[in-house]
């Protein structure tokens, strides 16, 4: 099924505009294969005159879906093992130290897609019931995708999607087993929230003492990926903690984090240079 | 040192899947048909990580396990259940007699890396 290359252009606007996230040419393979199950819903003979009846607004939700059709929702339990033991070890203990006092965590999974991210992180609080004892940790998971948000809340996976990464023993304790699904435990899913929310926007209200922003970013222009850098630093604290996927990086993209050397694969925000700014130097002349 | 892994399935198309994807891992994969097998190999020379079916002639998966309870290993072989046998009963008394980690069929590439690194194989 071939598409022109005017119908990608008014795609890829539609979903630059939606979601920050770019479709190169080089992908327009993934379009044709992502919109091919739209095509037969809407007995749409074309990718064209889908695109076309996109434009003229006739099915409302057809946008929507386009748009859904095209995000890729890839993820999976303990995504990069060694960075989530970094975090539990470095990170966490540090954070542990740090709100002695309050007892208090707030941590946002920010792209959690249909929620094994934040689940993750969740186990990893569960995991040291000696550690996290008397404390409040709230883990908020957000997605631009009502469909994925949906999934995330039944906390229900396949057989496929339960053990990739998840630990079998995890699985046992965490999940029960419904015929061919496995759901998460009433207990865990208790200890995460999800909800709608779209990282163009204004971040959720209050300070995340840790984010993850994991394989979100990769598809958006520089623009806006400065831009989502630079609100998820305004919901941090100066401490916080900050992790992307494996492959993913601050350096270049934004002068707000600096890596933590103390916890690799996470970022910390930039200090404000604590020195007094110098007087303006007089003209000699 | 190229790690090495004993796949155990008494069905030969299933060793071959298995082996191929192994080895695109980087793993030098070995074979057995049957727990007896699997245990004389294992013997003779320990693998870093064993894949083991559970039905199998002369001896099933769970007996094996016992088994090699029973050896002496410097460093025992780390074993993952990759079986049919998909209920939860099935997983507790796998992990019971001994089993790291459980993987259910089928599986895909990343599903099998990701309980290699689990099982620090990987
Ligand atoms: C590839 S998944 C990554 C999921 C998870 N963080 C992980 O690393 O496994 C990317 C997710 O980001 C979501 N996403 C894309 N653009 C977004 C935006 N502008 N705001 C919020 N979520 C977005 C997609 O819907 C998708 O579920």
């Amino acid at each position: 099924m071939e598409i022109s290359d005017g119908a990608v252009r008014i795609l890829a606007g539609l979903l630059t505009a939606r979601t920050g996230q770019q479709l190169s040419v080089g992908r327009r393979w993934r379009v044709e294969t992502a919109l091919r199950p739209l095509l037969v819903r809407y007995a749409m003979p074309t990718l064209d005159l889908l695109v076309g009846k996109i434009v003229s607004g006739e099915v409302p939700q057809l946008a929507d879906e386009a748009i859904e059709a095209l995000l890729n929702h890839e993820t999976f339990f303990f995504r990069d093992l060694a960075a989530f033991r970094q975090l539990e070890t470095q990170g966490l203990g540090r954070l542990h130290a740090a709100r002695a006092e309050s007892k208090r965590l707030r941590v946002w999974s920010a792209g959690c897609s249909t929620g094994q991210e934040a689940y993750t992180l969740a186990m990893i609080f569960a995991d040291r019931p000696e550690r996290w004892a008397g404390w409040t940790i709230d883990i908020l998971g957000t997605d631009l995708s009502p469909t994925a948000v949906a999934r995330a809340r039944a906390g229900r996976y396949s057989q496929f999607e339960i053990q990739r990464g998840l630990p079998i023993g995890h699985m046992l304790r965490c999940f029960d087993q419904q015929s061919d699904e496995w759901q998460a435990s009433q207990a865990l899913r208790d200890t995460v929230r999800f909800r709608v929310h779209n990282l163009l926007a204004v971040p959720p209200a209050g300070l995340f003492d840790v984010v993850l922003c994991r394989n979100v970013l990769l598809y958006f222009s520089a623009d806006v990926r400065g831009l989502v850098f630079g609100r998820i630093a305004s919901a941090m604290p100066a401490d916080g903690l900050l992790m992307l996927g494996a492959g993913e990086t601050v350096i270049g993209h934004t002068d707000r984090f600096v890596s933590d050397y103390e916890c690799r694969g996470c970022y910390r925000k930039r200090v404000e240079d604590p020195r007094p700014a110098l007087a303006p130097i007089a003209d000699e002349s | 040192m190229m790690k090495t892994c004993l796949v155990v399935d008494d069905s030969k198309v299933i060793r071959k899947v298995a082996r191929h994807i192994l080895e695109t891992l980087d793993f030098a994969v070995s074979e057995a048909g049957d727990g007896q097998e699997a245990l004389d190999a294992c013997r003779a020379d320990a693998p870093d990580v064993v894949l083991l079916d559970w039905n199998m002639p002369v001896m099933s998966g769970i007996e094996f396990l016992r088994a090699l309870g029973q050896e002496e290993f410097t460093q025992r072989p780390k074993i993952i259940f990759c079986t049919t046998e998909n209920g939860i009963a099935h997983i507790r008394a796998a992990i019971d007699a001994g089993a790291d980690e459980y993987v259910m069929k089928p599986f895909d590439r990343e599903t099998l890396q990701s309980k290699f690194e689990l099982v620090g194989v990987a």
